[in-house]
């Protein structure tokens, strides 16, 4: 049981690596731009990956009537994430240090996990709405309104996940190393359940 | 786990065949440089190995080109008003062209040289002189453009100039018409013993700037070249001069009767510590010092008075006169500074000296003569070799690192490598034709990049399609880094190249700003947003802080000025990306367009004459709007009463 809350104590502290690396990433690639350009979306902001990133992205933005993108102080998930990553972290250290001092059931593990899952899954769907509002609520006074092959106006969505082709730019959108690190920290603590049930199960044996 | 595992050995397998393949093109772009068509091809996209830059000669600017490709890379301004990015032409860089005789819009732009730690190019700025107006600009190699400029006083010709010493310590200049000093009215023909040829030293600041330290009150000889020495002749300046016949017309022929005119050398340190313990004389000298400020973006014009001027009879052991045969030119110092190479241009022979017996003769009072005081050394006691018979009219030598030297031959358009030492010829190729200077990127340096040669041709003929009586300057690139010379390609130079300096493209390529960052802008007119753009009016000046960013001005439509209103149109370029410019140009304006870079505010002046509604616009093809960036400004009587108001999509 040590080495299980052990586990569960490293896996869960991973995730305050989204207070120091970025959750995801987004960069635009276009000839004119032979070295990209593009942004880190951190848990409190968002951050170009060159210096003047986000101005040049909003500039060019401009053209085909998008909104400018959020500064940190207008996004409600902005203040609420680091919150939310903040309070589980510490939540699954404490859940870890009882496993150790205390003995709790390595169900508490699991039950940290599959909450940690259904706001991951909540969070994602977040990003998606706000992605897709981005990309579809354009200016009516928009320079280039541009329609699809049915007449309907282009989405400019970003992927939520991979690359995709968006007028002259090829746009790629993955994690970066926070998102990484808490991947890998959810699989430690799934682990550190499955090591903590093995074991009482061996007690019991 | 396992998938993990996997994929984690994915990355590490393409990361190794990724690096493998790069390892590989290499090697394939060693193995495969028999042409010379390879040997000058950059693929599209790909970057020169070399950065030349090219003095402008009468454009009085100086061009940069890469190498070997021979692509002109920018024309940097420099002496001369640039209508193309508005260069002594804004209100903020016409300072730059103040002299103590006033506003001058042209130069004479000759010997560009880059800055040096311990004898190697370091690549912080380039100077280049002036020979006309006596002056040294000097470049900044991040921005690519003049920092400053100072003048120099008493002097005339500035020929012998701009070459730095091994630490960028001192960068001098020389007087190559002897004039009276200070000048005065007096008769031509009685210049004997009454002219003098001051060489100045100006002193270089570790944030670059200049200060004209002192000058050396020479007497009124030509001095045309000068280098300093390098490695075990650091701390020794050494300039050849013609005219010792002080002859004052038709001198082609009467500067040509002396078989023997002088190279002189110059212990420089001697003369700084002279001048530390309160040595020379403060004599009068009115100069402008131009310095160009990267924050304000915008430059300042100082007159400056006096200058402290040294005899050279008054600094024990400091200055000699070395013989040489028959009017030289140029004056070149070997990498290990043991050699000086002096180029009698109507010679026939190549006089090198040695650093080391010149020593032993000054040790031994081995002197054969005086020139107005000063010790004449002997000429057999000084020299070290003789190149015999390389060819006719020897002007210029650098050097390959490898103990060869490369020099030029206007008369018989060549050039000719010897060896150091033992004074033989290797091989010789034709320039085409009468090669003034050569350069060899690094090539006056402790450690020259022997791989390049550049010829720079005063005369162009036929070498390229016919473009009328005017012909722009040729330059040849050779491949020296075998034992023998290979001619790579032509190419046509902008101006007059006289000089150049080359510096391997990676030790400056990165430090190249992208552009100026909009927060440190502290220009008093700057608008660094658009809610800061606005028009005010003092008396009949109108000043208008507009914002430019693609595709629109703001404001855009302004009214309420008046003819005869002198109105200044600040533009900041609110842009903050690589290689976004704006321009600005107005309808009757008597000036250049402005070219404004990203985080950049310049100005120019418009005084309107007729009542109207007049059109301003963008200049550089900025955006897929371009063509709708542009306004208006409405032009009201002189006596009306039409309010000041602008506006942007009102």
């Amino acid at each position: 049981m040590k080495s299980a809350s052990i586990l569960m104590i490293i896996g869960s502290a991973l995730l305050l690596g989204l207070f120091i690396f970025p959750l995801w990433s987004i960069t635009l690639e276009a000839p004119q731009y032979p070295s990209g350009i593009g942004m880190n979306i951190h848990l409190d902001g968002l951050e170009g990956k060159e210096k003047h990133d986000l101005q040049n992205i909003d500039g060019l933005n401009h053209y085909i009537g998008m909104s400018k993108l959020p500064k940190d102080d207008e996004m409600w998930e902005f203040s609420a994430f680091p919150k939310v990553v903040g309070g589980m972290a510490i939540l699954g250290i404490i859940i870890g240090f009882l496993g150790l001092l205390k003995n709790i059931s390595p169900k508490w593990f699991l039950t940290w996990l599959l909450f940690m899952c259904v706001l991951g899954v909540l969070g994602m769907y977040d990003f998606n709405n706000w992605m897709v509002e981005y990309g579809t609520n354009l200016d009516p006074k928009a320079i280039m309104k541009m329609t699809d092959a049915d007449g309907n106006p282009l989405s400019y969505k970003p992927p939520l996940f991979g690359t995709k082709h968006i007028l002259n730019f090829v746009a790629h959108s993955y994690p970066h190393t926070g998102a990484y690190m808490m991947g890998f920290g959810m699989f430690l603590t799934f682990v550190a359940y499955w090591l903590g049930n093995k074991k009482i199960k061996s007690l019991k044996a | 786990m396992k998938t993990i595992g996997k994929y984690i050995m994915t990355i590490a397998t393409l990361t190794i065949l990724v690096s493998c393949g790069n390892s590989n093109d290499g090697d394939k772009s060693g193995a495969l440089t028999s042409s010379k068509a390879e040997k000058v091809y950059v693929a599209p996209g790909e970057h020169d190995e070399y950065y030349g830059f090219m003095s402008g000669g009468y454009s009085g600017n100086v061009t940069v080109y890469g190498l070997p490709s021979g692509r002109m890379l920018k024309e940097i301004p420099v002496f001369s008003q640039f209508p193309t990015s508005g260069y002594g032409y804004s209100e903020e860089t016409k300072a730059m062209l103040n002299t103590s005789f006033g506003f001058v819009p042209w130069g004479d732009a000759h010997h560009p040289d880059i800055s040096q730690t311990e004898g190697e190019l370091d690549g912080r700025w380039i100077f280049i002189n002036e020979n006309n107006t006596p002056r040294i600009a000097r470049i900044s190699l991040e921005t690519f453009e003049t920092e400053e400029i100072i003048e120099l006083p008493n002097s005339a010709g500035n020929h012998a100039s701009s070459f730095v010493t091994e630490n960028t310590e001192y960068i001098v200049a020389g007087t190559r018409f002897a004039v009276p000093n200070p000048q005065r009215d007096m008769p031509i023909n009685e210049m004997k013993g009454k002219f003098k040829g001051p060489l100045s030293f100006v002193s270089i600041a570790d944030n670059g700037r200049m200060n004209l330290e002192f000058q050396l009150n020479m007497p009124g000889f030509n001095y045309d070249l000068a280098h300093p020495g390098r490695n075990k002749s650091h701390g020794w300046f050494f300039f050849t001069s013609y005219n010792t016949e002080e002859a004052n017309t038709l001198m082609e022929v009467n500067a040509s009767q002396n078989d023997k005119d002088y190279i002189a050398a110059v212990n420089w340190k001697k003369i700084v510590d002279y001048v530390k313990n309160g040595g020379g004389k403060k004599v009068s000298g009115t100069y402008a010092h131009n310095v160009y400020d990267e924050k304000t973006h915008s430059a300042t014009s100082t007159m400056k008075e006096g200058v402290i001027s040294i005899n050279p009879k008054d600094v024990e052991g400091a200055v000699y006169y070395i013989p040489i045969p028959k009017s030289p030119h140029g004056c070149d110092v070997d990498p290990s500074g043991e050699y000086i190479i002096g180029s009698g241009k109507l010679s026939t022979d190549l006089s090198v000296y040695s650093f080391e017996k010149m020593l032993t003769a000054i040790e031994n009072k081995d002197f054969v003569d005086d020139a107005y005081g000063i010790p004449v050394l002997s000429y057999e006691n000084t020299i070290a070799g003789v190149v015999k018979q390389p060819g006719l009219g020897p002007l210029h030598t650098e050097f390959d690192g490898k103990g060869n030297a490369y020099t030029t031959f206007f008369i018989s358009s060549e050039v000719v490598k010897w060896k150091l030492g033992t004074w033989e010829v290797l091989d010789r190729l034709p320039t085409f034709y009468s090669v003034g200077h050569l350069m060899i990127p690094g090539g006056n340096s402790r450690k020259p990049f022997g791989k390049y040669m550049v010829a720079l041709n005063k005369i162009t003929k036929d070498r390229y399609l016919p473009t009328g009586p005017e012909l722009e300057h040729s330059a040849q690139l050779y491949d020296i880094s075998g034992d023998k010379m290979e001619l790579l390609s032509d190419f046509p130079t902008h101006g007059e190249p006289h000089y150049a300096a080359g510096i391997r493209a990676d030790l400056i390529k990165d430090k190249s700003k992208k552009y100026y960052d909009l927060e440190e802008n502290e220009h008093p007119y700057a608008a660094k947003s658009e809610s800061e753009s606005k028009v005010t009016r003092d008396g009949n000046e109108v000043h208008i802080n507009m914002t430019m960013i693609r595709s629109h001005f703001s404001p855009d439509n302004i009214e309420g000025v008046k003819v005869g209103d002198k109105v200044f149109f600040h533009m900041t370029n609110l842009e903050q990306d690589f290689d976004v410019p704006h321009g600005f140009s107005v309808i009757g304006a008597n000036t250049s367009e402005i070219l404004v870079m990203p985080g950049q505010t310049k100005t120019i002046v418009w005084e309107p004459k007729r009542e109207g509604v007049w059109p301003f616009y963008c200049t550089d093809f900025c955006s897929a709007l371009h063509q709708e960036m542009q306004g208006y400004v409405r032009v009201s009587g002189k006596n009306s009463n039409t309010p000041i108001k602008y506006s942007l999509d009102e």
